[in-house]
Protein backbone atom coordinates (compact mmCIF):
# COMPACT_ATOMS: atom_id res chain seq x y z
CA UNK A 1 0.00 0.00 0.00
CA UNK A 2 2.84 2.23 1.16
CA UNK A 3 4.59 1.66 -2.53
CA UNK A 4 0.99 2.67 -3.96
CA UNK A 5 0.95 5.84 -2.57
CA UNK A 6 4.56 6.36 -2.99
CA UNK A 7 4.41 6.21 -6.70
CA UNK A 8 1.26 7.85 -6.60
CA UNK A 9 2.52 10.73 -5.08
CA UNK A 10 5.45 10.46 -7.30
CA UNK A 11 3.00 11.45 -10.16
CA UNK A 12 1.91 14.51 -8.68
CA UNK A 13 5.94 15.60 -7.87
CA UNK A 14 7.43 14.56 -10.93
CA UNK A 15 10.42 11.76 -10.95
CA UNK A 16 13.23 14.08 -11.20
CA UNK A 17 14.16 14.15 -7.12
CA UNK A 18 12.82 16.35 -4.29
CA UNK A 19 12.47 20.06 -3.84
CA UNK A 20 15.54 19.44 -1.44
CA UNK A 21 17.67 17.88 -4.19
CA UNK A 22 17.23 20.88 -6.05
CA UNK A 23 20.07 23.20 -6.60
CA UNK A 24 19.44 26.44 -5.57
CA UNK A 25 19.16 29.03 -8.45
CA UNK A 26 17.96 32.66 -8.46
CA UNK A 27 14.51 33.21 -9.50
CA UNK A 28 15.25 36.10 -10.98
CA UNK A 29 18.18 37.69 -12.84
CA UNK A 30 18.47 40.34 -15.21
CA UNK A 31 20.97 39.91 -18.24
CA UNK A 32 22.07 42.32 -20.89
CA UNK A 33 21.14 40.27 -24.66
CA UNK A 34 23.23 41.26 -27.50
CA UNK A 35 20.71 39.62 -29.96
CA UNK A 36 17.74 41.67 -28.25
CA UNK A 37 19.76 44.87 -28.83
CA UNK A 38 20.45 44.03 -32.77
CA UNK A 39 17.09 43.08 -32.73
CA UNK A 40 15.79 46.77 -31.18
CA UNK A 41 16.66 49.12 -34.41
CA UNK A 42 13.44 47.48 -35.73
CA UNK A 43 11.62 48.96 -32.76
CA UNK A 44 11.58 52.53 -33.62
CA UNK A 45 9.88 51.67 -36.97
CA UNK A 46 7.00 53.99 -37.88
CA UNK A 47 4.87 50.92 -39.09
CA UNK A 48 3.61 48.80 -37.01
CA UNK A 49 5.56 45.08 -36.49
CA UNK A 50 3.99 42.02 -35.73
CA UNK A 51 6.02 40.45 -33.16
CA UNK A 52 5.72 36.93 -31.42
CA UNK A 53 6.36 35.71 -28.28
CA UNK A 54 6.44 32.49 -27.63
CA UNK A 55 7.37 32.24 -23.92
CA UNK A 56 5.09 32.60 -21.01
CA UNK A 57 2.64 35.63 -21.17
CA UNK A 58 4.71 38.70 -19.99
CA UNK A 59 2.71 41.57 -19.15
CA UNK A 60 6.15 43.40 -19.33
CA UNK A 61 6.82 42.30 -22.96
CA UNK A 62 3.43 43.18 -23.83
CA UNK A 63 3.43 46.68 -22.25
CA UNK A 64 6.84 47.13 -24.22
CA UNK A 65 5.84 46.60 -27.56
CA UNK A 66 2.00 47.94 -27.90
CA UNK A 67 3.66 51.38 -25.81
CA UNK A 68 5.37 51.63 -29.11
CA UNK A 69 2.38 50.40 -31.42
CA UNK A 70 3.69 47.55 -32.39
CA UNK A 71 0.79 44.30 -32.26
CA UNK A 72 2.24 41.33 -30.36
CA UNK A 73 0.87 38.09 -30.07
CA UNK A 74 1.82 36.09 -27.24
CA UNK A 75 1.85 31.81 -27.29
CA UNK A 76 3.30 29.41 -24.97
CA UNK A 77 4.44 26.70 -27.15
CA UNK A 78 5.98 25.25 -23.90
CA UNK A 79 2.72 24.56 -21.63
CA UNK A 80 1.08 24.00 -25.04
CA UNK A 81 3.90 21.04 -25.50
CA UNK A 82 1.86 19.68 -22.24
CA UNK A 83 -1.23 18.90 -23.53
CA UNK A 84 -2.10 15.82 -22.75
CA UNK A 85 -3.91 14.66 -26.27
CA UNK A 86 -0.35 14.99 -27.90
CA UNK A 87 0.72 11.81 -26.53
CA UNK A 88 0.99 9.22 -28.92
CA UNK A 89 3.43 6.43 -29.56
CA UNK A 90 5.69 5.72 -32.73
CA UNK A 91 6.53 2.86 -34.98
CA UNK A 92 8.95 1.50 -32.23
CA UNK A 93 6.90 2.62 -29.47
CA UNK A 94 8.55 4.77 -27.98
CA UNK A 95 6.59 8.05 -26.59
CA UNK A 96 6.75 11.36 -28.49
CA UNK A 97 4.32 14.03 -29.11
CA UNK A 98 1.76 14.06 -32.03
CA UNK A 99 3.56 17.13 -34.36
CA UNK A 100 0.46 17.02 -36.90
CA UNK A 101 -1.84 17.27 -33.71
CA UNK A 102 0.46 20.39 -31.94
CA UNK A 103 0.49 22.24 -35.32
CA UNK A 104 -3.15 21.85 -35.86
CA UNK A 105 -3.62 23.51 -32.53
CA UNK A 106 -0.67 25.99 -32.16
CA UNK A 107 0.93 28.59 -34.82
CA UNK A 108 -2.30 28.88 -36.61
CA UNK A 109 -1.13 32.09 -38.63
CA UNK A 110 -1.21 33.59 -41.79
CA UNK A 111 2.16 32.79 -43.99
CA UNK A 112 4.46 35.51 -44.06
CA UNK A 113 3.00 37.14 -41.00
CA UNK A 114 5.56 38.52 -38.67
CA UNK A 115 8.22 40.51 -38.83
CA UNK A 116 10.29 39.31 -35.09
CA UNK A 117 9.79 35.94 -33.77
CA UNK A 118 10.75 36.08 -29.73
CA UNK A 119 11.98 31.93 -29.76
CA UNK A 120 13.58 32.50 -26.63
CA UNK A 121 15.24 29.26 -24.80
CA UNK A 122 12.06 27.21 -26.44
CA UNK A 123 14.16 24.73 -28.78
CA UNK A 124 15.93 23.67 -25.65
CA UNK A 125 13.06 22.28 -24.09
CA UNK A 126 10.62 21.72 -26.43
CA UNK A 127 10.24 17.48 -26.76
CA UNK A 128 12.28 16.40 -29.81
CA UNK A 129 9.46 15.12 -31.74
CA UNK A 130 8.05 19.21 -31.72
CA UNK A 131 11.72 21.11 -32.52
CA UNK A 132 12.17 20.37 -36.33
CA UNK A 133 8.42 20.90 -37.10
CA UNK A 134 8.38 23.97 -34.97
CA UNK A 135 10.91 25.33 -36.53
CA UNK A 136 9.60 24.94 -40.36
CA UNK A 137 6.16 26.37 -39.15
CA UNK A 138 8.02 29.66 -37.63
CA UNK A 139 9.85 30.03 -41.23
CA UNK A 140 6.80 29.86 -43.06
CA UNK A 141 4.95 32.16 -40.75
CA UNK A 142 7.82 35.01 -40.99
CA UNK A 143 7.87 37.29 -43.69
CA UNK A 144 11.36 37.47 -45.78
CA UNK A 145 13.58 39.27 -44.16
CA UNK A 146 11.84 38.71 -40.81
CA UNK A 147 14.25 37.88 -37.38
CA UNK A 148 13.87 35.34 -34.89
CA UNK A 149 15.85 35.55 -31.86
CA UNK A 150 16.53 32.42 -29.80
CA UNK A 151 18.64 31.15 -26.76
CA UNK A 152 20.37 28.42 -27.04
CA UNK A 153 22.56 26.76 -23.38
CA UNK A 154 26.43 25.45 -24.09
CA UNK A 155 27.48 22.08 -23.40
CA UNK A 156 28.48 22.88 -19.91
CA UNK A 157 24.71 22.96 -19.43
CA UNK A 158 23.71 20.15 -17.10
CA UNK A 159 19.60 18.69 -17.21
CA UNK A 160 18.34 20.45 -14.75
CA UNK A 161 19.33 23.89 -15.95
CA UNK A 162 16.51 26.13 -14.95
CA UNK A 163 13.86 27.19 -17.52
CA UNK A 164 13.20 30.75 -17.89
CA UNK A 165 10.41 33.22 -18.92
CA UNK A 166 11.72 36.02 -20.34
CA UNK A 167 10.51 39.99 -19.70
CA UNK A 168 11.90 42.62 -21.69
CA UNK A 169 13.14 45.75 -19.61
CA UNK A 170 15.14 47.66 -21.65
CA UNK A 171 16.33 47.61 -25.27
CA UNK A 172 18.72 45.09 -24.76
CA UNK A 173 17.88 44.11 -20.82
CA UNK A 174 16.29 41.17 -20.04
CA UNK A 175 14.77 39.83 -16.37
CA UNK A 176 14.90 35.93 -16.33
CA UNK A 177 12.13 34.54 -14.17
CA UNK A 178 12.41 31.18 -13.38
CA UNK A 179 9.93 28.77 -13.83
CA UNK A 180 9.12 26.70 -11.00
CA UNK A 181 6.10 24.40 -11.81
CA UNK A 182 4.20 23.35 -14.92
CA UNK A 183 1.91 20.43 -16.44
CA UNK A 184 3.05 17.06 -17.35
CA UNK A 185 0.88 14.75 -19.36
CA UNK A 186 1.74 10.85 -18.96
CA UNK A 187 0.11 7.64 -20.14
CA UNK A 188 -0.67 5.76 -16.91
CA UNK A 189 -0.22 1.51 -17.39
CA UNK A 190 -4.03 1.14 -18.49
CA UNK A 191 -3.45 3.63 -21.32
CA UNK A 192 -5.30 6.25 -19.79
CA UNK A 193 -3.52 9.70 -19.60
CA UNK A 194 -3.10 11.79 -16.49
CA UNK A 195 -2.02 15.31 -15.83
CA UNK A 196 0.64 15.89 -12.75
CA UNK A 197 1.97 18.96 -12.05
CA UNK A 198 5.66 18.56 -11.58
CA UNK A 199 8.75 20.34 -11.43
CA UNK A 200 9.96 23.09 -14.22
CA UNK A 201 10.09 21.98 -17.76
CA UNK A 202 13.71 19.97 -18.44
CA UNK A 203 16.42 20.93 -21.16
CA UNK A 204 15.44 18.48 -23.96
CA UNK A 205 19.53 18.52 -25.44
CA UNK A 206 22.33 20.84 -25.92
CA UNK A 207 22.45 21.81 -29.41
CA UNK A 208 26.20 22.35 -30.93
CA UNK A 209 26.65 25.22 -33.85
CA UNK A 210 26.38 22.86 -36.42
CA UNK A 211 22.76 21.46 -35.26
CA UNK A 212 21.69 25.12 -34.96
CA UNK A 213 23.20 25.92 -38.55
CA UNK A 214 20.94 22.64 -39.52
CA UNK A 215 17.69 23.76 -37.74
CA UNK A 216 17.82 26.77 -38.99
CA UNK A 217 19.02 25.76 -42.85
CA UNK A 218 16.28 27.01 -44.59
CA UNK A 219 17.15 30.94 -43.35
CA UNK A 220 18.75 33.35 -45.17
CA UNK A 221 21.69 34.08 -42.41
CA UNK A 222 22.25 33.29 -39.03
CA UNK A 223 24.20 34.90 -36.13
CA UNK A 224 25.84 33.61 -32.94
CA UNK A 225 26.68 35.32 -29.77
CA UNK A 226 28.07 34.36 -26.69
CA UNK A 227 26.78 35.46 -23.97
CA UNK A 228 28.76 34.91 -20.84
CA UNK A 229 26.66 32.78 -18.70
CA UNK A 230 27.25 30.15 -21.24
CA UNK A 231 23.95 30.82 -23.13
CA UNK A 232 24.29 31.27 -27.08
CA UNK A 233 22.21 34.11 -28.30
CA UNK A 234 21.05 33.43 -32.64
CA UNK A 235 19.42 35.39 -34.63
CA UNK A 236 18.56 34.57 -37.88
CA UNK A 237 16.90 35.99 -40.59
CA UNK A 238 14.37 34.33 -43.36
CA UNK B 1 -14.26 32.39 -3.90
CA UNK B 2 -17.98 33.52 -3.99
CA UNK B 3 -18.97 36.17 -6.60
CA UNK B 4 -19.35 39.96 -5.08
CA UNK B 5 -23.03 40.31 -4.05
CA UNK B 6 -24.33 43.65 -5.58
CA UNK B 7 -27.75 44.73 -6.58
CA UNK B 8 -26.27 46.48 -9.85
CA UNK B 9 -24.70 42.93 -10.74
CA UNK B 10 -26.28 40.37 -12.69
CA UNK B 11 -24.77 36.60 -11.99
CA UNK B 12 -24.50 33.62 -13.57
CA UNK B 13 -23.91 30.93 -11.21
CA UNK B 14 -21.10 27.39 -11.71
CA UNK B 15 -23.84 25.21 -12.57
CA UNK B 16 -25.69 27.31 -15.43
CA UNK B 17 -25.16 26.60 -19.03
CA UNK B 18 -25.92 28.94 -21.41
CA UNK B 19 -26.20 28.98 -25.37
CA UNK B 20 -26.32 31.53 -27.39
CA UNK B 21 -26.63 35.81 -27.47
CA UNK B 22 -26.57 37.12 -24.20
CA UNK B 23 -26.88 41.49 -24.27
CA UNK B 24 -27.61 43.91 -21.34
CA UNK B 25 -26.68 46.79 -19.88
CA UNK B 26 -25.62 46.09 -16.24
CA UNK B 27 -22.31 44.20 -15.19
CA UNK B 28 -22.51 40.83 -15.13
CA UNK B 29 -20.73 38.15 -13.47
CA UNK B 30 -19.91 34.64 -15.07
CA UNK B 31 -19.13 32.04 -12.93
CA UNK B 32 -20.85 29.30 -15.03
CA UNK B 33 -20.78 28.04 -19.03
CA UNK B 34 -20.91 30.67 -21.72
CA UNK B 35 -21.54 29.65 -25.16
CA UNK B 36 -22.15 32.07 -28.40
CA UNK B 37 -21.74 35.97 -27.76
CA UNK B 38 -21.31 38.47 -24.72
CA UNK B 39 -22.05 42.01 -25.65
CA UNK B 40 -22.22 44.76 -22.79
CA UNK B 41 -21.53 47.76 -24.60
CA UNK B 42 -21.48 50.23 -21.10
CA UNK B 43 -20.70 47.61 -18.74
CA UNK B 44 -18.65 45.21 -17.16
CA UNK B 45 -18.24 41.76 -17.54
CA UNK B 46 -16.53 39.32 -14.70
CA UNK B 47 -15.78 35.77 -15.94
CA UNK B 48 -15.32 33.88 -12.34
CA UNK B 49 -12.74 31.60 -11.35
CA UNK B 50 -15.35 28.65 -12.00
CA UNK B 51 -16.36 30.46 -15.13
CA UNK B 52 -15.97 28.91 -19.01
CA UNK B 53 -16.82 31.59 -21.78
CA UNK B 54 -16.69 30.27 -25.21
CA UNK B 55 -17.64 33.50 -26.91
CA UNK B 56 -17.24 36.52 -28.25
CA UNK B 57 -17.37 39.21 -25.88
CA UNK B 58 -18.06 43.06 -25.85
CA UNK B 59 -18.21 45.23 -22.84
CA UNK B 60 -16.33 48.47 -21.39
CA UNK B 61 -14.38 46.55 -18.58
CA UNK B 62 -13.53 42.67 -18.76
CA UNK B 63 -11.96 40.69 -15.71
CA UNK B 64 -10.57 37.61 -16.16
CA UNK B 65 -10.21 34.87 -13.41
CA UNK B 66 -11.46 31.78 -15.02
CA UNK B 67 -11.04 30.31 -18.82
CA UNK B 68 -12.41 32.74 -21.84
CA UNK B 69 -12.36 31.49 -25.55
CA UNK B 70 -12.98 33.74 -28.03
CA UNK B 71 -11.78 37.58 -29.21
CA UNK B 72 -12.36 40.33 -27.05
CA UNK B 73 -13.17 43.73 -27.65
CA UNK B 74 -13.46 45.99 -24.46
CA UNK B 75 -13.78 50.05 -24.72
CA UNK B 76 -12.37 50.59 -21.56
CA UNK B 77 -9.51 47.94 -20.01
CA UNK B 78 -8.80 44.00 -19.63
CA UNK B 79 -7.85 42.45 -16.77
CA UNK B 80 -6.11 39.28 -16.50
CA UNK B 81 -6.00 37.97 -13.04
CA UNK B 82 -3.60 35.18 -11.93
CA UNK B 83 -5.41 32.30 -12.99
CA UNK B 84 -7.36 33.24 -16.23
CA UNK B 85 -6.87 31.26 -19.47
CA UNK B 86 -7.19 33.01 -22.89
CA UNK B 87 -7.43 31.72 -26.15
CA UNK B 88 -8.31 34.68 -28.36
CA UNK B 89 -7.46 38.12 -29.81
CA UNK B 90 -8.13 40.91 -27.55
CA UNK B 91 -8.79 45.02 -28.51
CA UNK B 92 -8.57 47.21 -25.37
CA UNK B 93 -7.37 50.64 -24.59
CA UNK B 94 -5.79 49.78 -21.28
CA UNK B 95 -4.40 45.81 -19.58
CA UNK B 96 -3.33 44.83 -17.03
CA UNK B 97 -1.76 40.87 -16.72
CA UNK B 98 -0.89 39.33 -13.35
CA UNK B 99 1.69 37.11 -12.81
CA UNK B 100 0.74 33.51 -14.40
CA UNK B 101 -1.96 34.35 -16.51
CA UNK B 102 -2.11 32.86 -19.61
CA UNK B 103 -2.80 34.33 -23.14
CA UNK B 104 -3.15 32.86 -26.53
CA UNK B 105 -3.75 35.59 -28.77
CA UNK B 106 -2.81 38.89 -30.11
CA UNK B 107 -2.91 42.52 -27.75
CA UNK B 108 -4.13 45.25 -29.91
CA UNK B 109 -4.07 48.82 -27.65
CA UNK B 110 -6.56 51.32 -29.14
CA UNK B 111 -6.41 54.27 -28.30
CA UNK B 112 -9.44 56.81 -28.43
CA UNK B 113 -8.59 58.11 -31.60
CA UNK B 114 -8.00 54.96 -33.34
CA UNK B 115 -11.73 54.38 -31.87
CA UNK B 116 -13.54 57.04 -33.09
CA UNK B 117 -11.73 56.70 -36.24
CA UNK B 118 -12.73 53.08 -36.74
CA UNK B 119 -9.26 51.82 -37.15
Amino acid sequence: MASVTLNFMKLFRGSSGSPAQTPQVPQKLTRRSSGLGELSRLWDSETPLCVLDLGSTSAANIRFFTERTHKIYSEDLLVASTEPHLVTKDEQGATILDSRKFLADNLQYPAAHFDVVLCWNLPDYLDESLVRPVMGRLWSVLKPGGMLLAFFHTKDAGPDSPCYRFHIVEKDILEMQRIMMRREARRGPTGAIHTAVVDSFRLQRVFNNRHIETLFRDFASIKFFLARDNVREVLVVR
Amino acid sequence: MSAPLSADLAQIGKSVVIKGELSGSEDLYVDGQVEGSIALKNHSLTVGPNGQVKASVEAKGIVVQGKLEGNVQASDRVELRKSAVVTGDISTQRISIEEGAYLKGKVDIQGKADKASGK
